[in-house]
């Protein structure tokens, strides 16, 4: 089934809603992360990705790792929307024995790639996929999906010099370029900049997007497909708690939850929007 | 009375025993099990030669990964691999590998229980002149303490290469650890091998000490039985190849049997073979124990003969636990 950008924005829509009811009930997540992702996810899930949710085992399927796992509400929703699960699961999030862990545990939610959270790792998992997959010439492309401020860890430099390396052509990055940590701004905290350069300076292909422009986030994955010399990188910029204004570009939102009053004013601001996001720099 | 069923070296208590380093038995062992299985590959982190992977790397260029000196890299690489579909081996030195790696051996590869095996040579003290950074001594703890990780310390040439060629038919994660100096070759290619089953190396009607033993000190515990059965101080002797799972059977049978215990390993007494074994008996059948290993210390540089001596591992030192252990079984 084809989308078109309407489509995706209303659906958009939907999952920032359900995201702030998650971490609402569940009391304890990652707002302003999950919420600048939406777009992401909501164009992997229906726009990108060669997934079947009926088949999650299937052989050939696209990989998604998410490597900053804390930010697995927008993936949760979306996966819930594409029908990975039923959509009502998602208000269990966290609970005991449900399927949704706080952070992604594919013991629970085998559908998952990957057990994540602990940040730095999921590059080197999805180059661990990629070259793996290289060896057998599989055609699936493997995505992963990291935060900024993890390339704090080591761990995912090493990654970074790897995927150089092997030219791994089959695996696209991207960047959740939100700016925010846990104590404060990426550049504050350990400054990142110039980060397409560093990527280039390890023989990686780099796109920079707005990570809130569905065109942007298609066409890139799109061009990334198209690039045999070596891994890409889209450098999304995104806006942290997009969509509930006094959430934005808020370091204080990354990890904690609304009370039942911020929840409600954020649906409201939500849907107020009516389907017209505003793209980053307006 | 030595175990005849376990067809033990012939040569076992003659001088000139042969002796043959247990990365070679690796080694070669990895280079059959990649043969018989094309989902075998091998990461290292620029220690290919010392760790003996270059004979499954000359034969198998395309399954073998080199990524440098990075150790975190190599294991969540080894993770994706994993769960793709592939068995890696991923070789290194046991202090950095489950030693720096270690968040990431629990994350990637413990909790979604991959079939990824992590070899840690170059452990214990026996590596000598490199010195305290290098000597992993802290290696099986590391390992043990993670839920769904298996650990092995073979304790000759053969038992790592037979060890070696069970891991790699296994679906689980698993840890080994191999030393670095050459050591006596006293099992041979019928001696039984299995997992988490512990070999009897030594039988007495009536044994007043059980010695329990892992990795490169297995031999000497052999030959402080031998001491001891002159002195007419009988005792058994058990190669503790698997510390996890533990052979709880075979570690309570030998407390049943001779009603005191002592352990030896080149590791660590905290989290090492001696608490597991304790661990167990304290709660199926406590008898007074001696652990010999490293006493909450740091190595350093110095021969093998010297350090053995310095950190209370020699086979004098076990005759020594032996005795201790009976007369406080007796008091």
């Amino acid at each position: 089934m084809k989308y078109t950008i309407e489509d995706l924005e209303k659906i958009a829509i939907e999952v920032r809603e359900d995201i702030v009811k998650m971490i609402l009930k569940a009391g304890a997540g990652h707002p302003a992360g999950s919420l600048g992702m939406v777009e992401v996810f909501v164009a992997l899930y229906y726009a990108i990705l060669n997934h079947d949710p009926k088949n999650p085992n299937w052989e050939d399927r696209d990989r998604l790792i998410l490597s900053n796992g804390h930010i697995c509400p927008a993936r949760y929703a979306v996966m819930s929307h594409v029908g990975y699960f039923e959509h009502k699961e998602l208000l269990k999030f966290g609970g005991f024995g449900r399927i949704l862990q706080g952070h992604p545990d594919k013991r629970f939610l085998p559908s998952l790639e990957t057990t994540s959270g602990p940040l730095g790792c999921g590059l080197a998992q999805g180059c661990g996929i990629a070259i793996g997959a290289k060896m057998d010439k599989k055609r699936f492309r493997t995505f992963v999906i990291t935060s900024d401020g993890e390339h704090d860890e080591g761990n995912h430099w090493e990654a970074v010099a790897f995927a150089g390396k092997n030219n791994l052509s089959n695996l696209t990055l991207i960047v959740d370029r939100n700016n925010i940590q846990i104590d404060g701004f990426t550049e504050n905290v350990m400054p990142l900049e110039p980060l397409a350069s560093k990527y280039q300076a390890f023989g990686w292909s780099t796109i920079e997007i707005d990570g809130h422009n569905f065109s942007e986030i298609v066409n890139a994955a799109n061009k990334a497909r198209a690039i045999y010399e070596n891994p890409t990188v889209i450098i999304a910029k995104t806006i942290p708690g997009k969509g509930v204004p006094f959430m934005e570009g808020n370091p204080n939102w990354h990890a904690k939850a609304p009370s039942s009053d911020e929840a409600k004013q954020a649906i409201i601001d939500i849907r107020t929007m009516q389907g017209k996001i505003k793209t980053y720099g307006e | 009375m030595v175990n005849n069923k376990l067809n033990l070296s012939d040569q076992l208590f003659k001088k000139d025993i042969e002796k043959k380093f247990m990365r070679d038995g690796f080694g070669e062992g990895l280079l059959t099990a990649g043969e018989k299985d094309e989902r075998i590959v091998v990461l290292t982190a620029d220690l290919k030669e010392s760790t003996r992977v270059n004979l499954f790397a000359d034969s198998f260029p395309e399954r073998f990964i080199e990524v440098g000196v990075s150790e975190q890299a190599m294991v969540t690489i080894a993770s994706g691999l994993a769960n793709y579909g592939k068995i890696p081996f991923c070789s290194s030195y046991a202090v950095f590998s489950p030693g720096r790696n270690w968040e990431q051996i629990r994350t990637t590869i413990g909790i979604d229980n991959y079939p990824v095996k992590i070899i840690g040579a170059q452990s214990g003290l026996n590596i000598g002149h490199y010195g305290v950074t290098h000597q992993g001594l802290e290696d099986i703890a590391l390992a043990r303490v993670i839920p769904n990780m298996n650990a092995i310390v073979p304790s000759d040439y053969i038992e790592a290469k037979k060890a070696t060629l069970e891991i790699a038919k296994s679906d689980k994660p698993y840890y080994m650890r191999l030393p670095r100096i050459d050591s006596p070759v006293y099992t041979t290619d019928k001696t039984p091998f299995k997992i988490g089953k512990a070999n009897i190396l030594t039988e007495s009607k009536i044994p007043e000490v059980a010695i329990i033993a892992t990795g490169l000190l297995v031999y000497k515990a052999l030959l402080a039985y031998k001491e001891l059965e002159k002195n007419g101080i009988e005792t058994i002797v058990v190669n503790m190849h698997t510390i996890k799972p533990l052979d709880e059977e075979t570690v309570i049978r030998s407390a049943k049997l001779t009603g005191a215990v002592v352990t030896v390993e080149e590791h660590q007494i905290i989290g090492g073979l001696g608490s597991a074994i304790s661990e167990s008996l304290s709660k199926n059948f406590p008898v007074p124990m001696e652990i010999l290993g490293v006493k909450d210390r740091f190595g350093q540089s110095g021969t093998p003969k010297e350090l053995f001596e310095e950190y209370n591992l020699t086979k004098e030192d076990i005759i020594k636990a032996v005795k201790k252990v009976i007369s406080r079984k007796n008091s």
